[in-house]
């Protein structure tokens, strides 16, 4: 299973952050898990929330740039090893991983969130291996 | 031996006499471009104007004016004066098909070139006893060529360094004992920085003067220059269209620059209306070519703006000064020594897919240009990896290179965040202060 998220493209620009999370906040969008990747002139911020369609609306009515991905989010043991063993099937099955985040479930337990380069044969991949990917119920 | 002049005899005649030489010169060129460019002869006819209606200089205004889009309608060869069996040379300046200019030159014309850039060189003070180091790009642009070829003609030692690789230019100006150094200013200013870097002051090279053109530079830079390698900074004026650097030069005075008038017959005028100005007022700068062959433009217009003064120079030049240009009138830049029009630009960004929503900032930081280009991103260019976004700001700078011959900082930015202007649009921001 996969989940959506979100991408907003935010220019390295004074306040340009703030503005995106206050109109955020302002259209009472409740954000379950957000992560920053950035560069010297402009940074990606990823969501994942609860309505993903209408807010990935929401936000393009606001004019920003956004893009909605389908992305793979694992459930996490709390022990030793679980994110090497994640990753090891997954080099395993020669896909790339362009970035991961973790974040915590309101329903309790961690996940981490992985963008790869192909979602089905990582899919399998995990699958095979006995590994749960997680779908938008499970963390909603 | 030590020359004041490199050409006294032209570099000091007196104003009649070289308005009589104008004259004559005039009249054989007017007839050379009339009989053998057809482009020029139809706007001739158009204007109702013969060679039979040009007696001298004071007919000048009778001819029809050239611009930059007769160059790019006549491209490469419909201005061309003389059979190419006859040219031994062309010059080009960078930028695309449209923009670019080639310009084309048989013998005469280039020692014509090389002389005026002797005389630049001369009046440095310059001689047989210097070592001059040519930091200009060599190859199609004109200042590695010119200054080149005007170094040999003065009987200077020439280090054809062209330019780049600043300690190595260092080591040889300090192991050879360069005495001129020619280059833009701005790599000038860069060489000043490095000797400093590498822990050497003005007293570890034997530099006296330098003459510093192809970009817009001001009496400050002037000073900071000047300071950082202990010597006397000139300025040379010249294009592509009427040869080179060597048009103008300036002479020990630093209070304009002398413009080489037994070959460049210069006028101001409005540059909305074409109208002639008087001696003193400020407008567009155009040349005339008297004597070369190969490529005669006739009125050809500069864009740049500036103020001509014929007054008794304290160099006993009797040659008419032109002030540095105080900007143009067009929209062209100067950025690192090369011609920048904002249309290169936008062709780029259209051809790249973006849209033309963009805003192109020109800086000066530490006595070099920088040159920022915003665009916005349309919606389905935008990928969430950092990845993707970095590899369209390479793609898209190194398109730009490829296109003007410098390099830009991309910076790819949300669509709609660029300010929309009611009016004309505000594509270009030029933070430089660049004419006193």
């Amino acid at each position: 299973m996969t989940i959506k998220q979100i991408s907003v493209y935010i220019e390295n620009r004074k306040g340009r952050l703030a503005e995106a999370t206050r109109y955020i906040a302002d259209h009472q969008i409740n954000l379950k898990a957000l992560s920053i990747a950035d560069s010297q002139d402009f940074g990606i911020l990823r969501l994942i929330c609860e309505n993903p369609q209408e807010t990935n609306e929401i936000l393009r009515e606001g004019g920003y740039l956004t893009r909605l991905n389908n992305v793979l989010a694992v459930s996490i043991a709390d022990k030793p090893g679980t994110l090497a063993g994640i990753l090891d099937v997954l080099a395993a099955a020669e896909v790339d991983v362009e970035y991961t985040y973790a974040f915590l479930s309101s329903k309790g337990g961690a996940y981490m969130i992985f963008r790869v380069t192909d979602n089905a044969a990582a899919q399998a991949a995990l699958d095979a291996s006995g590994i749960h990917t997680a779908s938008q119920e499970d963390i909603f | 031996m030590l020359k004041r002049y490199f050409q006294p005899e032209i570099e000091t005649m007196s104003p009649e006499d070289i308005k009589a030489l104008q004259s004559k010169l005039l009249v054989q060129q007017v007839r050379h471009v009339y009989e053998n460019v057809a482009y020029y002869r139809a706007k001739m006819d158009e204007a109702g104007v013969t060679p039979d209606d040009i007696h001298g200089v004071e007919d000048l205004y009778k001819l029809p004016f050239l611009s930059k889009s007769d160059l790019r309608d006549a491209y490469p060869y419909g201005l061309l004066a003389k059979p190419l069996s006859e040219c031994v040379r062309i010059q080009s300046t960078s930028g695309t098909t449209g923009r670019r200019v080639v310009s084309f030159y048989t013998q005469h014309d280039v020692d014509l070139w090389e002389e005026c850039c002797a005389r630049a060189i001369v009046a440095t003070g310059g001689s047989s006893e210097d070592v001059c180091q040519v930091a200009y790009g060599y190859g199609l642009f004109t200042g590695g060529a010119g200054l080149n070829g005007g170094s040999h003609k003065v009987g200077c030692l020439t280090l054809p360094m062209s330019s780049g690789n600043t300690e190595r230019q260092i080591q040889f100006m300090r192991d050879l004992h360069s005495t001129i150094l020619c280059c833009t200013p701005s790599y000038a200013a860069y060489i000043g920085e490095t000797l400093k870097d590498m822990g050497l002051t003005p007293d570890d090279i034997d530099l006296k003067a330098g003459i510093f053109g192809a970009e817009p530079w001001t009496e400050e830079m002037r000073h900071d220059i000047e300071k950082s390698l202990g010597i006397k900074a000139y300025d040379i004026y010249g294009l592509t269209e009427t040869s080179g650097p060597g048009v103008a030069f300036e002479c020990e005075a630093q209070d304009g620059m002398h413009i080489n008038e037994d070959h460049f017959l210069a006028e101001i005028i409005d540059p909305d209306t074409g109208e002639v100005l008087p001696e003193g007022s400020k407008g567009e700068l155009v040349f005339t070519s008297l004597d070369k062959e190969a490529f005669p433009l006739l009125r050809y217009r500069t864009r740049d703006i500036c103020v001509l003064h014929r007054e008794k120079c304290s160099c006993g030049r009797t040659l008419i000064k032109m002030s540095k240009p105080m900007g143009r009138s067009d929209d062209m830049m100067i950025i690192r020594g090369v011609n920048v029009f904002p249309s290169q630009i936008e062709t780029v960004l259209l051809k790249e897919g973006y849209a033309a929503n963009y805003l192109i900032e020109v800086d000066r930081v530490h006595n070099s240009d920088t040159l920022d280009i915003s665009v916005e991103l349309l919606p389905d260019q935008f990928s969430d990896t950092m990845r993707d976004i970095e590899i369209r700001e390479k793609k898209l700078a190194a398109a730009i290179k490829t296109m003007l011959g410098i390099s830009p900082k991309v910076h790819l930015v949300s669509p709609k965040s660029i300010a929309r202007s009611e009016g004309k649009a505000v594509r270009v921001i030029d933070k430089r202060k660049l004419h006193d």
